[in-house]
């Protein structure tokens, strides 16, 4: 059985929660304990008396006193085809930041658009934020149609507007589906209110839609997370390097290199599940051992000779500022996280920022502030070993953090490597 | 692309090992219950030929289960790891701390205390847990890397986002985290991955016979030395098992004639009860209970 982790984002009140609550309760997901509490809430908010599904997912006090989504929280439920993991993210422009998190992870991105108010500058927002974390499919859930009485002509409009507004995104695959979450119309089974319609029904569409490896090339990546040396009398020359291959294969035999650095080497047993293995794919924690006994720690990376990713201590690439702190230059230290690897970094230059809404370059002043996209120059004190976000999502990732705070301060996708 | 239970397990590992990468001091808190007996079996993967580089610690309330207990010394033992005992009765006697009381007395609040205590004792920087986000509702936002601050205290406001393969697990001294591998697991997958490794349980997991009250709720508790009974008490002997392996004071027991994994797995495709709603007393108290707690420096 396959796994498809996705998230949803949507104005407030365009139905999100409504419609992650139909489709846990329609797929049968929901034990009856939790449905006796919802129905027990639903009464004391002085609602009517059915289930308000949207309950199911908001999940804090904060959350609930406020009446919106605050945070991302994580659903889980399965068919017998598929597991899904949601990623359920507030679609407030003040918490981009939560879209970001939520996305980054996700093979698909649901993107809800309340039918009566059609495409929105939040929508372009959300659909800007997806195309930049490289999101490889986007399924836009054009919600409400019954409000519309489940017009053809409405829904053919919409799709036309989604179209246009995101022409200049490069987009890899967008799907639309009508739907109505509260009466559940194409939710899990097509809606006989919509014969017009001729595709899936949500859950259908999500149970059979390819899941596209995330973007992550064929080229072979490996980062060392943690160096395993039992040292004891009879491993006494063991040395292991443990951690993820994160794209590609690696095989015994292989010759590599190992980033920043530049020493050459050859593998020379791969052990995977306890068990030697001839060759290792993308997704599998392995423990790699080098044919010469060189210094590797943790965060470097070992890749084939044949083909190198960048390496630099000046690069490009576009953040999204997550703190509430500003960010002024020559202000907080920074400490640059990519997987394993820890370095200082300071933010150089703030090329331009990005609007959300229309996705035009702005002339930027040098601060950053919560929640803004921005292109910017970062010089690290160590040298990043690097591929562009839009070949590789692993090696293209990474996340900034105050040294004072220790808080996430920005999260950011590379782009290429600048010369001084 | 590969099985879920492979991405799943490739998840937790790769988090325990930046558990070790990141942190000094970690610590596997290790119940005797099903998820952190997969904990276990992960590190295993994760880290083996090597020792574990974290003991296994163990916050007994005093009113675990004796087949949980006896479980948990063999497999310390057979794997050669270290197992660090705390007992929430010696933090009692210790502070003044009252015990719990009531019919069912619950030391699940209590052994926050000596949770804390021992994080202080050995200076743990990283507890690994094997709490899970479809357990319930405030957990569904908990990160796989949770700070807590001094007094174990949790604030959902202040948590990290996190994203991709990056943790950030950076704190103050004093602060420590608490983190998650198996976040992403439900419980149907704990026991798909359970029957796949062929992994070693407790007895009590599986079907028995047991004399049991039955609660006002409809509950079954065991009888055991720690509840105090009354002639209204209704007894009953019934064949059963138990889905979480807690206090036997607040852990009850569900009817079922499950005895081996694929029973189990048979029989939550067919449940319509929830976890803990089946299982847990202390969380029915109110809805917010568990949010409180954990606010509270409780997992
Ligand atoms: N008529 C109609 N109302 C809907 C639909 N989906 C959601 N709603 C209502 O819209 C409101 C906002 O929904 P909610 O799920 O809380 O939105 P969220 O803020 O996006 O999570 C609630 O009153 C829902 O009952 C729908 O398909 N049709």
């Amino acid at each position: 059985m396959e796994l498809l982790r996705f998230f949803t984002a949507g104005n407030v009140d365009d139905g999100k929660s409504t419609l992650i609550g139909r489709l846990l309760f329609d797929s049968g997901s929901i034990s009856t304990d939790i449905i006796d509490t919802l129905t027990k809430q639903s009464k004391a908010a002085g609602e009517h008396a059915a289930i308000d599904l949207a309950l199911l997912t908001d999940g804090l006090r904060a959350e609930r006193e406020q009446g919106i989504t605050i945070d991302v929280a994580y659903k889980y439920f399965s068919t017998p085809k598929r597991k899904f993991i949601i990623a359920d993210t507030p679609g407030h422009i003040q918490y981009t930041r939560n879209m970001f998190t939520g996305a980054s992870t996700a093979d698909l991105a649901i993107i809800l658009i309340d039918a009566r108010n059609g495409v929105t500058e939040q929508t372009k927002r959300h659909t800007i934020i997806a195309a930049t974390l490289e999101i490889p499919h986007i399924l836009v859930c054009i919600n409400k149609m019954d409000l519309v009485n489940y017009s053809r002509s409405r829904y053919e409009e919409i799709r036309q507007e989604f179209l246009e507004a995101t022409s200049g995104l490069s987009l890899s695959r967008v799907s639309f589906i009508p739907v109505s979450a509260l009466a559940g119309d194409n939710v899990v089974s097509t809606s006989e209110n919509m014969p017009w319609f001729e595709g899936d029904s949500l859950l259908s569409f999500l149970e059979n839609v390819e899941i596209n490896p995330v973007r992550s090339g064929d080229e072979a990546r490996f980062q060392v997370q943690y160096v395993i040396r039992p040292q004891t009398a009879e491993l006494h020359d063991y040395r292991g390097y443990a951690g993820t291959v994160w794209s590609g294969r690696m095989n015994v035999g292989d010759e590599v290199e190992v980033l920043p650095g530049g020493m050459k080497s050859r593998i020379f047993k791969i052990e995977h599940d306890l068990k030697e293995v001839v060759s290792a794919r993308e997704g599998q924690p392995v423990v790699l051992h080098l044919e010469d006994d060189i210094d590797v720690s943790r965060g470097m990376w070992i890749v084939p000779v044949t083909d190198r990713p960048a390496v630099s201590d000046f690069v490009q690439g576009t953040i999204c500022w997550m703190d509430n702190s500003v960010f002024q230059p020559g202000g907080a230290k920074l400490i640059l996280q990519q997987g394993a690897a820890r370095t200082k970094a300071a933010i150089k230059e703030v090329l331009f920022k990005i609007d959300i809404e229309t996705f035009e370059k702005l002339p930027s002043d040098a601060s950053l502030k919560l929640n803004e996209l921005a292109a910017v120059s970062i010089r690290t004190a160590e040298p990043l070993v690097f591929d562009a976000y839009k070949e590789n999502r692993f090696s293209g990732a990474f996340i900034l953090i105050n040294e004072y705070t220790n808080q996430t301060v920005a999260a950011g996708v590379l782009e290429k490597k600048l010369h001084l | 692309m590969s099985g879920y239970l492979d991405r799943l397990e490739a998840e937790a590992i790769h988090v325990l090992r930046e558990t070790a990468g990141q942190f000094e001091r970690p610590a596997l808190l290790f119940s005797g219950g099903k998820d952190s007996i997969c904990l276990v079996h992960l590190a295993l993967k994760a880290f083996r030929p090597g020792k574990f580089p974290f003991p296994l610690v163990h916050i007994d309330t005093g009113h675990n289960f004796p087949e949980a207990l006896a479980f948990r010394d063999k497999l310390a033992e057979r794997l050669g790891e270290t197992l660090i005992v705390r007992k929430v009765e010696d933090t009692l006697k210790r502070r003044g701390i009252p015990d719990a009381k009531g019919k069912f007395p619950s030391r699940n609040p209590l052994q926050t205390y000596t949770l804390l205590e021992t994080i202080e004792e050995f200076e743990f920087d990283a507890c690994i847990g094997g709490a899970r986000r479809d357990e319930e509702k405030a957990r569904a936002k908990e990160r796989f890397f949770s700070v807590r601050d001094e007094f174990g205290q949790w604030d959902p406001k202040l948590q990290r986002p996190e994203l991709w393969n990056s943790y950030n697990g950076k704190i103050h001294k004093g602060e420590n985290v608490r983190v998650f591998p198996i976040s992403n697991w439900t419980e149907l997958d704990v026991w798909n991955y359970i029957l796949r490794e062929k992994i070693e349980l407790p007895s009590i997991y599986f079907t028995h016979n047991r004399e049991c009250v039955l609660t006002e709720h409809g509950q079954l508790m065991a009888v055991n030395e720690f509840v105090s009974l009354d002639e209204s008490d209704r007894i009953v002997n019934r064949r059963v098992r138990y889905r979480t392996v807690g206090d036997m004071t607040c852990t009850a027991a569900v009817e079922s004639e499950a005895g081996d994994v694929e029973g189990i797995i048979e029989e939550l495709k067919h449940t319509t009860i929830s976890e803990r709603g089946a299982t847990r007393m202390d969380d029915r108290i109110s809805e917010a209970a568990m949010e409180d707690r954990k606010k509270g420096g409780y997992f």
